[in-house]
């Protein structure tokens, strides 16, 4: 790498900038793995807690927060695929509903989470009767992450390129069928990958589970029951249950691992659509 | 079925589910301003807006010392992490070689998907002791900010790189070709085009800096007051209803309700100037 | 008709290239045995492709194979709730231990639920009051306006002033308290310390502890100064074990809890007594609270069999590992 003499100076202001960013952010993963790894195990990620969370495992948590999960994704697919085809393909960019839906879900999107946790707490766990549960939790994480989805997957829809419209208006197929079998499969990698980072988003959500889902810690029966999130428990056993801090680093451990395999998973797909639909073979 | 109304229950589900989503805004401003109503009045609510005192006990909710904290913590979190994001996103992509830029990439984006207690808890056993060896408490705005500029940072980075890819790919060969060096070639060719997004992208991240809840209440110290210099302890807006939602009652929990509706006045205002100037997100 | 993108074995799938399928027959004709044409037709197929093909189908195939079950899943999901269920709200210095001890309950006698949901002392009143909750839990005695609710109490709990376990200082007495946290003595040297500035710790409004410790030290919470105010119990241990000139005040359960884990902090004593579990078992250590569950009417069936699980060995060990003290009555 040949540096050039004018460059001295924005190499040594850009590394230092650089060296600044990745330090402290590596030395707190190494804090977190050397304070969770011992005693991450198998046994850890499938048995059920004792002592109050100190002993035991976090395999009711795993579940309940694939519910949640559930829950959330379940509610924000067909709406925010819905709004984005809406946006996509029936109106136009400059159209006053397409500037309300986009600024009022900017507004959702740059809302704090605290008040989404006092809205999710007053709406659907007083209003809506479901009490702690999961189905609160869950609804209420889809009313967080909707904006993201959406934006994303207006996105891959408008990324379609152009030959397939026009594939499809020269088979004369209807819009129901040009969306369904030409523009969907299309942005699918697209959509699915707006998916997964609105789950990453869910994943690392705190502050609203722990005023809509709860704290029990039994492997939930219903989507009625109250359960706890990782990221909960992270929190509880790190500031309420007195010598929690390892099986706290150890659940955080497990937090970031899950958000590795999500991003490999939407580094291969996003690789694979690029692939498929934009290599030019000549 | 007949082409028509096959065509018909499409536009009609998709202009359903497009209302809901565009109507999902309306009850969370509802719900807010219907529960600090109470609050509302024009007396107790310029009372609490421009007193500093908070004791609930008391009777006395005055938010404008949080504020304040809230709005100090969030600028200065910003004005640290975003001109370190965009030169490390430079870094990245004109001063590194190509083989680690492709490793270091999915450091981001695993970064910005750290539950927000991990950093917290970061801060509260690693750079508060740190501070205090210089300045007790140690729990302070200082910490805070370096907290939050911490959380803000992976996405800063994020959205510059994704900002700066469609100009490298553009115009990158020609400033090679006119041997413009690298620095120029941001400050010159890059910046221009980008500037719109990166700005974009930023400001959004002052609205994620002004909503972080958790790792505020671990590292800033809580006390309600104005911050007379970097190493006081402050309480923002945020935090107050974290440590006192589940224990407020009364017009106590009106005037929480009060903190979150302003919070949500302050992102409105935010997005609002953002979409006004067309900036691309 | 739905469009199926078939493999085809000649040609390149027609929307990612740019060669069109074949329009007539393709030039080789494998021949001879079957397992020959096999192997030649394998070698030939477009692997890639298909297996391409076979990735964009599989998100609608995946949903069409496991949408019913998914249903029926979510179907079987919402079933009624078991016969026998409780919840309990409340204190979050009570819930762990409250949970432990539902967890054995259940473990006992299966079919029953008991939810255990933390929050904070006036939360569990609340959820009483309203009817949300069957009983609360609560880390104080009830107020001169809460006595519409019935009290269980459950162990007693001290509170401790913790400091580093690098100061010197072994003992304060309730009037240096009271200086200490209303701003009146900024340093530790006064007291015998070292020479630095005391950082206060207190808690936020609304927690049962810090009522009874400004009880205990007739203090208004308006005119403490404090340095950090802590939100839960840990904040407290972890800052004070990392601050030699820090003070605060944990439940003894959660400081000892911490000491034998190795945290640097130091329980100091009250009016010459430690802060042990057996000078509040004695009545010695000055600063108790009681850990009540509260309930609106006499405890059902439910709850009832519950609070008489508290009087059992194993429920006693279990108070006890947390360093409480279990009540006797």
């Amino acid at each position: 790498m040949t540096i050039d003499r004018r460059d001295y100076g924005g190499f040594v202001l850009c590394s230092v900038a650089g060296i600044t960013v990745i330090v402290p952010l590596v030395w707190m993963i190494l804090a977190l793995a050397q304070s969770g790894l011992p005693g991450l195990e198998w046994e850890f990620l499938v048995a059920a807690p004792s002592q109050s969370g100190r002993a035991g495992g976090i395999g009711p948590m795993i579940v309940s927060t694939a519910l949640i999960l559930g829950v959330c994704l379940a509610a924000i697919i067909p709406v925010g695929l819905g709004t984005s085809l809406y946006l996509s393909q029936y109106v136009s960019s400059t159209s006053p509903q397409a500037s309300w839906l986009g600024y009022s879900l900017d507004v959702l999107a740059g809302t704090p989470s605290i008040v989404f946790a006092l809205f999710g707490y007053q709406f659907f766990a007083i209003t809506l009767g479901l009490g702690f549960s999961i189905l609160a939790g869950g609804l209420t994480l889809a009313c967080m992450t909707l904006p993201l989805m959406v934006r994303t997957s207006e996105q891959a829809l408008r990324a379609v390129p152009l030959e397939l419209h026009q594939a499809g208006e020269a088979l004369a197929l209807s819009r129901p069928g040009m969306i369904w079998h030409v523009l969907l499969p299309a942005a699918m990698p697209g959509i699915v990958a707006g998916t997964i980072l609105s789950i990453g988003r869910a994943l690392a959500e705190t502050a609203v589970l722990l005023f809509t889902a709860g704290y029990v810690m039994r492997l939930p029966g219903s989507l009625l029951d109250s359960g706890r999130a990782l990221s909960v428990h992270i929190f509880d056993m790190a500031m309420n249950v007195p010598g929690g801090m390892p099986v706290a680093s150890r659940t955080a451990l497990v937090l970031l691992t899950l958000v590795i395999l999500i991003n490999i998973g939407v580094r291969r797909m996003l690789l694979h659509h690029k692939r498929i639909y934009y290599e030019q073979t000549n | 079925m007949s082409r028509q109304r096959n065509e018909f229950w499409l536009y009609f589900t998709l202009a359903s589910a497009a209302g809901l989503a565009g109507l999902l805004l309306i009850p969370v401003v509802l719900l807010l301003i219907l529960e600090s109503l109470p609050l509302l009045a024009p007396a107790a609510l310029w009372e609490s807006l421009t007193s500093a005192a908070w004791h609930p006990r008391a009777g006395e909710f005055g938010l404008l010392a949080m504020m304040v904290a809230s709005l100090l913590i969030s600028a200065l979190a910003l004005a640290l992490a975003a001109p370190l994001g965009i030169l490390y996103a430079v870094w990245l992509n004109l001063y590194l070689p190509r083989r680690w830029t492709n490793r270091l990439r999915p450091l981001q984006e695993l970064l910005a998907g750290i539950p927000s207690v991990v950093y917290g808890l970061w801060g509260l056993v690693v750079l508060v002791p740190m501070i205090n060896s210089y300045a007790p408490p140690g729990a302070s705005l200082l910490a805070a900010v370096l907290v939050l500029a911490l959380m803000i940072l992976p996405f800063s980075a994020l959205v510059t790189d994704a900002a700066l890819q469609a100009p490298i790919r553009h115009r990158m060969s020609a400033a090679q070709a006119l041997a413009v060096s690298r620095w120029g070639t941001f400050r010159r060719v890059l910046w221009p085009e980008a500037r719109a997004t990166i700005i974009g992208g930023i400001v959004l991240q002052f609205g994620r800096a002004l909503g972080e809840t958790l790792a505020v209440v671990m590292v800033a110290g809580n006390v309600v007051q104005f911050p007379g210099s970097l190493f006081d302890p402050v309480r923002t807006l945020t935090a107050n209803i974290a440590l006192e939602m589940s224990y407020a009652t009364g017009t106590h929990h009106t005037a929480l309700f009060l903190s979150g509706l302003v919070l949500m006045l302050i992102t409105l205002i935010l997005m609002f100037q953002i979409n006004r100037r067309g900036v691309a997100i | 008709m739905p469009l199926k993108r078939k493999p085809q074995a000649y040609g390149i799938n027609y929307l990612s290239g740019n060669q069109l399928p074949l329009a007539r027959a393709p030039p080789h004709t494998p021949r001879g045995k079957a397992g020959t044409q096999l192997a030649v037709c394998v070698t030939k197929l477009n692997w890639r492709t298909l297996f391409i093909n076979y990735l964009q189908q599989l998100p609608m195939k995946l949903v069409r194979t496991l949408l019913p079950a998914v249903l029926t899943c979510a179907i079987a999901a919402c079933r009624p709730a078991p016969t026998n269920e409780l919840v309990i709200t409340g204190s979050s210095t009570v819930a762990p231990l409250v949970a432990e001890l539902a967890a054995a309950f259940e473990s006992q006698h299966p079919g029953w639920r008991i939810d255990v949901q933390s929050g904070g002392s006036s939360r569990g009143i609340r959820d009483v009051r309203q009817g949300l909750a069957d009983a609360g839990m609560i880390s104080r005695a009830l107020a001169t306006d809460e006595q519409d609710l019935i009290t269980h109490t459950l162990a007693i709990d001290g509170i401790a002033l913790i400091v580093h376990a690098d100061n010197p200082l072994k003992s304060l007495s309730d009037d240096e308290i009271r200086r200490i946290y209303s701003g009146d003595e900024q340093t530790w040297s006064a007291l015998g310390g070292h020479n630095r500035p005391i950082t206060v710790i207190n808690k936020a409004e609304g927690r049962a502890t810090l009522k009874v410790f400004l009880a205990h030290i007739e203090l208004d919470n308006r005119v403490v100064e404090a340095d950090l105010i802590a939100g839960e119990n840990q904040q407290v241990v972890e800052t004070v074990a990392r601050d030699p000139a820090a003070i605060g005040y944990v439940s003894i359960g959660t400081a000892k809890y911490e000491m034998d884990n190795g945290a640097s902090i130091k329980l100091l004593l009250l009016a010459g007594y430690e802060a042990t579990v057996a000078n509040v078992q004695a009545g010695d250590y000055p600063l108790s609270r009681p850990l009540n569950l509260v309930t609106r009417n006499e405890p059902n069936e439910d709850l009832a069999a519950f609070m008489k699980f508290w009087r059992t060995p194993e429920a006693t060990e279990i108070i006890q590992r947390h360093y409480f003290v279990p009540a006797t009555e």
